[in-house]
């Protein structure tokens, strides 16, 4: 428990150290910043239209802003996930000092659950920005609170399974931009395939629609907690694990 | 401190250490000699458990490699080729880290980061960046960091390389200060480093161990001695023992070593070694005749670790202006 720390630690300082989490964070600020201007700019303006119309039929902030937000969270964070994954072994790798890690006495998986802890908690990092737009809302009017919470947990489970998945990538290789292109393309392919299930009803479309990371984030959006969601993203962050743990293993054996 | 038997390590298509096997008293400085490629680096990697090996074993503080890795890398302090650091880290910052993942006790952890940065002369540097110090301070910080949870073994590989020569003396003294608390195997292809540092030498060469001897001994082998294989006979029959033998050789003026090498049909062959700059074939000769035995065979056979030394002193040559 004290060395998942103490490489959590490391990591950590290593990514605020260094230009890539400030990058993220702007990156992601400014793009979740303009997705939101947009959101409500079209909630004020679809509220001033029913207004004129005399209509006045309640309008929910939940439904209307909150949840296509999340979704787009969702989705940008396929492209930022891959920038937070590829220097985690990648760089040690090229640098030499994945012997200093191998030779000291700590396990893999202690080294493992380290870097993947840091890697979540700089993606949980961004997402605590979007407490910042979100809070206009609760200052002019009154969503609720519990739904948003169901989101940020589908979207911390995703971003969890995606950044394990690109952990592994990166103990491929030793070059990051390699390890960045795989998880995006990765996590690219993750994502479309659950269009395949608009045009298609077969057994194997449903098998790949299943086996998209963002269909499952849906009833999450919703405020539903799906148990059959929650076990799909802690298989994928399983999964990711392993890999990662069986990729260390066979470094030492081919090293 | 250290034990390796047979250990061999198997590639894909190559091997890079064959049936290696040597031992490492406590308290020992030991040099890890021998041409790029020959398997040095290899051979360190398994005994600090990054790899493990095809075949064979290897026990560090008793300690076996592949069945208790946890407690070896406990013991074992590792310098590899290019020092382990990571450049966004301050120096101190980073000994800290791998003071912590040592498993240095929090409580002991700045008096060993105090100490190692005093040992190791980078105390002037704590505050800077990594990435802003030169190879010779790297190269410290790196020792500083191989030495940080007062390792029983510290495992240096080729610990001088890339620096210039004032930096060399600086390191070999360091190393030299380090031994007697520590045991210490440290690999290199530059022949007088192992003679100014080192008590006992390996030599090993195309993932074989060619010689292990102490660092007099294989100096005085390499420079200038001659090696002569001599063949003996007891005459009319007469009972002759190979100790018997020996030990007459042995008192000729200029021999360093005698080797028994086969017996066959009663003839018993020798390899006889002189001392540096000693011809002593004339006195082996009138030896085994008045000694009233047969004298089969007097040949000069080329030392089998000259080829290498030439190698090596050629690396050297290159080695001394300060790059490789």
């Amino acid at each position: 428990m004290r060395n998942i720390l103490v490489v959590f630690t490391k990591e950590i300082k290593s990514y605020y150290s260094s230009p890539i989490a400030w990058l993220l964070l702007t990156m992601f600020a400014a793009i979740f910043g303009f997705f939101f201007w947009n959101a409500v700019g079209y909630f004020v303006s679809v509220g001033l239209q029913s207004q004129m119309m005399g209509s006045g039929f309640p309008m929910d902030m939940n439904e209307m802003i909150i949840r296509p937000l999340l979704m787009n969270v969702s989705v940008i964070g396929l492209f930022l996930i891959p920038m937070i994954t590829m220097r985690l072994f990648a760089e040690e790798k090229r640098s030499g000092t994945m012997e200093l890690l191998l030779t000291s006495p700590v396990r893999d998986i202690e080294v493992i659950l380290g870097k993947w802890l840091a890697a979540v908690t700089l993606y949980a990092s961004m997402l605590a920005l979007t407490a910042l737009n979100f809070s206009f809302l609760f200052m002019h009017g009154s969503p609720d609170w519990k739904p948003m919470l169901v989101g940020y947990l589908g979207l911390l489970l995703q971003a969890g399974g995606l950044l394990a998945v690109g952990t592994f990538i990166s103990t491929t290789t030793k070059n990051q931009i390699v390890a960045g292109g795989a998880t995006f393309g990765v996590c690219l392919l993750l994502w479309v395939l659950e269009w395949v299930a608009g045009y298609e009803t077969a057994a194997w479309a449903k098998v790949l629609a299943y086996m998209s990371v963002v269909s499952h984030f849906e009833p999450f959006s919703k405020g539903v907690l799906d148990s059959k969601d929650i076990v799909f993203y802690a298989s994928l962050i399983f999964l990711g694990l392993f890999l990662t743990a069986r990729s260390l293993e066979s470094l030492r054996w081919r090293a | 401190m250290i034990k390796v038997e047979g250990l061999t390590k198997r590639y894909a298509r190559n091997i890079a250490v064959n049936d290696v096997s040597f031992e490492v008293e406590k308290g020992q400085i030991v040099g890890f000699l021998g041409p790029n490629g020959a398997g040095k680096t290899t051979t360190m990697r398994v005994l600090t458990c990054f790899m493990p090996p095809s075949s064979g074993t290897a026990t560090v503080a008793g300690f076996d490699v592949l069945k208790q890795p946890h407690e070896v890398k406990k013991r074992i302090g590792y310098l590899p080729e290019t020092p382990p650091l990571y450049p966004e880290m301050e120096v101190g910052e980073y000994l800290t880290f791998v003071g912590k993942l040592k498993g240095v006790p929090s409580s002991e952890l700045k008096r060993r980061v105090d100490e190692v940065s005093e040992r190791c002369s980078v105390s002037d540097v704590r505050k800077k960046l990594i990435s802003k110090l030169s190879k010779g301070y790297r190269q410290r910080v790196g020792l500083a960091q191989a030495i940080i949870h007062n390792p029983d073994v510290l495992i240096l590989d080729e610990p001088t390389s890339g620096l210039d020569p004032k930096q060399i003396i600086e390191t070999r003294e360091l190393i030299k200060n380090l031994a007697g608390s520590h045991t210490i195997i440290l690999s290199t292809h530059i022949l007088p480093e192992v003679e100014q540092v080192c008590e006992k030498v390996i030599i090993i060469s195309k993932g074989r161990v060619v010689a292990k001897d102490s660092v007099e001994n294989l100096t005085n082998r390499l420079r200038g001695a001659e090696a002569v294989a001599v063949e003996v006979e007891a005459r009319d029959g007469q009972p002759l023992t190979a100790p018997e033998v020996q030990q007459r050789l042995e008192q000729i003026p200029g021999v360093s070593r005698v080797v028994f090498k086969t017996e066959r049909d009663r003839r018993l062959q020798f390899e006889v070694e002189s001392l540096q700059g000693r011809s002593i074939r004339a006195d082996l000769a009138r030896t085994v005749v008045e000694a009233g035995w047969n004298l089969n065979e007097l040949r000069a056979v080329g030392l089998s670790l000259e080829e290498i030394f030439l190698q090596l002193t050629a690396t050297e040559a290159a080695a001394g202006g300060g790059q490789q």
